[in-house]
């Protein structure tokens, strides 16, 4: 068990949620950053669907990694990862259609997400299953806080409601009578490079002694 | 075969032969002090003869067993699902026609495809006279639309007929379909369903949402008395003034022209039977 969860296996996890966070420092997956987090829940969505397919696909890569031909890795590792996203999103239509529905924009984003390719790459091709497994669940669970957030501040002040819930009260929209508008830079998908370049920066002066 | 590499632990000198120096030259470590040095380039061909993981035939193989491997295992999967994914694809086309008829059809213990059966009749449009459909359901109306099929279910909702007219048009990045029903009288309209194939996350693809289908209802068709034109259109998000003008989505403006065409073009489609 001690060895299961020994310090580097634990690094692998925590470290992508946060000095080594896929999105905040490696700047990795920012398009697909872009395109879902107008709102939270296909944010949360996102999130979660990368956090199990890179899970999936790094422990796949790590079991196959001394068998496969160097010349030809990137190839491999991605028909790896669509097949396993074809695979999935197919059970998805047959087994819960409405979620299969809901997801069905993500799948190829979660394919061409750079995330996965650049930890199949970085890190299962030279680890074993295990500590590929905590890596790819570590990289998948900081990207999608990154998400989350953007998607949180874009929902709110671009809608003013959260999941789809009205926060910010009918009574104080201009429309109302009130004096509140919404912001609808925040519903264009440039306004979130913005945020993340924020969090980016939030980011780098809160770690500052560390590096 | 290269001659096997041994490190002193101690200085870090390195010695090549077949085994460890007696004593390290550089520092006098006695032997157990080095190390094999096992590099990632000799280690293969010495563990695995014949199993060399850079050769061209290993490469080529290797490549195209994995194709026919994910090739077969997609096959696989995919026609054994196919029935379970049809009769969902079918049993949610059913639901969406219903959803037009301002149904909840998500409400408890609802059974779309018995619902359907009772309550909807899938007729076709010849021209002159509505006809009875004798084909398999279709799930997307698309192609039936382009080779002049007009489809036109027959719905009755607490004793009253309604018409339910299948559209589809284009979206900003893929395709767009939707179910227009209309009133009695056919010249005002009685609730939408649309939906989409791949539009923008949060902004395009809102135009699924049921608020946005909902501003359709009880809009009339045409200006007026004239019933030659549809007017009923989707303009920006916020400047719907007209009766038959019905708000877009914040920040998908290019979605909501695309749904503009599909309502305004596929009604047209159907112009000869509104008439009627």
């Amino acid at each position: 068990m001690s060895k299961l969860f020994s310090e580097e296996n634990r690094a692998a996890f925590s470290k992508p949620l946060n000095l080594d966070n896929p999105v905040v420092i490696q700047v990795l997956g920012i398009c697909s950053a872009l395109a879902v987090t107008s709102q939270l829940e296909p944010a949360i969505v996102m999130g979660l669907s990368v956090t199990v397919i890179t899970a999936f696909s790094n422990v796949i890569i790590s079991l196959l990694r001394k068998t496969i031909p160097n010349r030809i890795r990137i190839i491999v590792q991605l028909v790896v990862v669509a097949a396993l996203v074809t695979i999935v999103s197919e059970f998805l239509k047959a087994y819960v259609y409405d979620v299969s529905v809901q997801l069905s924009v993500y799948v190829g984003l979660i394919i061409t997400n750079c995330i996965l390719m650049g930890r199949l790459e970085a890190f299962a091709m030279q680890n074993s299953p295990w500590p590929s497994l905590l890596d790819g669940i570590g990289n998948g669970l900081g990207y999608a806080w990154v998400l989350i957030v953007v998607g949180f501040v874009r929902e709110l002040f671009g809608f003013g409601t959260l999941l789809g819930f009205q926060i910010i009260p009918q009574s104080w929209y201009v429309e109302n009578g009130g004096w509140y508008m919404n912001n609808g830079m925040m519903v264009m998908p440039a306004m979130s490079l913005v945020i993340v370049g924020c969090v980016i920066w939030a980011h780098r002066s809160l770690n500052k002694e560390e590096k | 075969m290269a001659t096997k590499k041994f490190k002193c632990e101690l200085c870090g000198y390195i010695h090549e032969g077949d085994k460890a120096p007696a004593s390290c030259p550089k520092c006098a470590a006695p032997a157990d002090a080095f190390t094999e040095i096992v590099e990632a380039g000799a280690e293969a061909p010495a563990k695995k003869k014949g199993l060399d993981t850079s050769s061209n035939t290993y490469t080529i193989i290797y490549a195209s067993v994995m194709v026919i491997l994910v090739a077969f295992l997609l096959a696989f999967v995919s026609s054994v699902l196919k029935p379970t994914q049809d009769a969902n694809v079918e049993n949610d086309t059913k639901g969406q026609i219903l959803t037009s008829l301002n149904i909840d059809i998500k409400a408890d213990g609802y059974n779309v495809a018995q619902e359907f059966e009772k309550n909807v009749k899938d007729m076709l449009w010849n021209g002159s006279e509505l006809v009875p459909f004798e084909g398999k359901f279709l799930s997307s109306y698309a192609s039936a639309i382009q080779e002049g099929e007009l489809h036109v279910f027959v719905a009755e909702v607490e004793g009253e007929t309604k018409y339910i007219l299948p559209v589809t048009g284009r979206g900003l990045w893929g395709s767009l379909w939707g179910y227009v029903a209309l009133n009695a009288d056919k010249k005002t309209v009685f609730g939408t369903y649309f939906y989409h194939s791949s539009e923008t996350a949060g902004l395009g693809a809102r135009l699924g949402e049921r608020w946005f289908q909902e501003q359709f209802n009880g809009k009339p068709l045409f200006e007026g008395e004239n019933t030659g034109a549809i007017a009923l259109k989707v303009v920006k998000a916020g400047s719907a003034v007209a009766d038959t003008e019905v708000n877009g989505i914040t920040g998908a403006t290019l979605t909501g022209n695309g749904v503009d065409a599909m309502v305004r073009e596929g009604l047209a489609a159907y112009l000869s039977f509104i008439n009627n």
